[in-house]
């Protein structure tokens, strides 16, 4: 079997995997990180989205051995010595879920697009999360907390800078 | 579902990768970028025995200009594409394509060659290489050839690409000045397959059409260039009214659109007709 080494949330994995596997099966299965649901099974829904090397991915599309050698952040590795990360926070105090279980993959998806663009419009917003679906529909409320989560984010890297 | 068992190659060159698909024959598939071929794999719907993982190639990624063409690498991911400055500046039709792709996940795993050479009727691509009559290149242990786009596809997920060939890059002329461009697609929610698409360029000058292209996307197994629209488009003043209408009636000509679950032929007659409308007005500047 293939060796991989990967690192999830900041740690180092060595494991030896079928080429079968899927990276949301050794993350949750093999790795216990939970936090990444598995949704539609057909890379519609994004609920699994993880970003790997930076970027957003959906990670029932790609096979354990492809990441071999790549960082993943999972919703577990957000938080930093218990404190939430700002899209974190602004997911909560704008109320942006209902049952909760898009949403891990629309947090690191609303991060993701910050990265093209750190003050997104509610349009670009939109387009940026094309690919992570809310069957709740809770979208307005969605749309509104990455809203606030890029202010924080810009706000504590002006901060971080003039520190 | 998790896919049936297969061996896995990751190839570090190219050469590499031609051995491997020889020694393994048509038990062989290439993987790309993975993002149709993953859901292909795990739907049960394709049983390879051996995957050869082109993902570390690193001498198929990239965007380079060649002066009178643009060489895409088969390997670039369509985020790459979408953000090149090249392709933006030369082949602006390819980048509006292909951020209509699926959604931002998939584009950044997604490849350029992988979904052309997957050759799914219902993707973006294959109808803008055949407006812009791309070039396919391919290497196998014999050496490269070059495949034109009216040439490489086929049938539904089928090309011309031999089993032992790899799609390395594909070249893209550029059309040079006066030229519009537009990609108008319907779909039923934000990130779902075209139901139908239309690829048009649209050259002016002096105010009329001189020149167009246009291909349809989902209209058939395979991408069809609408000759009898880029005939009647020819000459035709975009701000009078209705001329680029009566052009765009013309667009399902000798189109075979399938029936499935989201529409039935004569919807997509109808919507190719429409489409191609409000393509040839964004793409003559007059929308």
């Amino acid at each position: 079997m293939p060796r991989i080494s990967v690192t999830v949330d900041g740690i180092r994995y060595d494991e030896e995997v079928e080429p079968r596997l899927l990276l949301v099966h050794l993350l949750r299965d093999r790795l216990g990180k939970t936090g990444t649901p598995i949704g539609c099974d057909t890379s519609n829904c994004g609920a699994c989205t993880v970003l790997l090397d930076g970027r957003s991915a959906k990670s029932c599309s790609i096979l354990a051995v492809q990441a071999d050698g790549c960082d993943i952040v999972t919703i577990e590795g957000l938080s930093t010595d218990g404190t939430w990360h700002p899209m974190q926070r602004a997911f909560h105090e704008e109320h942006a879920l209902q049952c909760g279980y898009c949403t891990p993959g629309m947090i690191l998806a609303a991060i993701d697009l910050l990265h093209d663009d750190p003050d997104p419009s509610e349009e670009t917003i939109r387009e940026g999360l094309e690919g992570n679906l809310c069957r709740c529909t809770g979208y307005c409320t969605i749309v509104r907390a990455v809203r606030r989560g890029a202010r924080e984010m810009s706000r504590d890297q002006e901060g971080a800078a003039t520190s | 579902m998790i896919p049936a068992s297969f061996d896995y190659v990751r190839a570090s060159s190219l050469d590499e990768a031609l051995a491997t698909l020889r020694e393994h024959g048509e038990e062989a598939k290439v993987l790309a970028g993975g993002q149709s071929l993953l859901p292909l794999l795990r739907l049960r719907l394709a049983y390879p025995g051996t995957l050869v993982d082109l993902g570390r190639v690193e001498e198929l990624r990239g965007v380079a200009d060649r002066g009178d063409h643009v060489l895409i690498g088969a390997m670039t991911t369509h985020y790459e594409v979408v953000t090149s400055p090249v392709v933006r500046e030369h082949c602006p039709l390819v980048a509006l394509a292909t951020a209509t792709v699926a959604d931002p996940a998939v584009r950044h795993r997604g490849t350029f060659g992988g979904s052309l050479a997957h050759a799914d009727p219902a993707g973006d691509l294959p109808a803008v290489a055949r407006a812009l009559d791309m070039e396919f290149v391919a290497r196998s242990p014999e050496g490269e050839r070059v495949i034109p786009a009216a040439d490489f596809f086929l049938d539904y997920l089928e090309t011309a690409l031999d089993p032992g060939e790899i799609l390395t890059g594909v070249r893209v002329p550029k059309l040079g000045p006066g030229w519009g461009f537009h990609y108008e697609k319907f779909h039923r929610t934000a990130q779902a397959w075209a139901i139908v698409g239309v690829a048009a360029a649209v050259r002016r000058s002096g105010g009329a059409v001189e020149e167009a292209r246009v291909a349809l996307t989902n209209m058939g197994p395979v991408p069809v260039r609408a000759i009898g629209v880029e005939q009647a488009v020819r000459g035709a003043d975009p701000g009078a009214n209705g001329a680029l209408r009566a052009a765009a009636e013309r667009a399902d000509e000798d189109t075979d659109p399938p029936s499935d679950l989201h529409a039935r032929p004569d919807y997509r007659r109808h919507l190719a007709r429409v489409l191609t409308r409000r393509a040839l007005l964004a793409a003559a500047g007059a929308a």
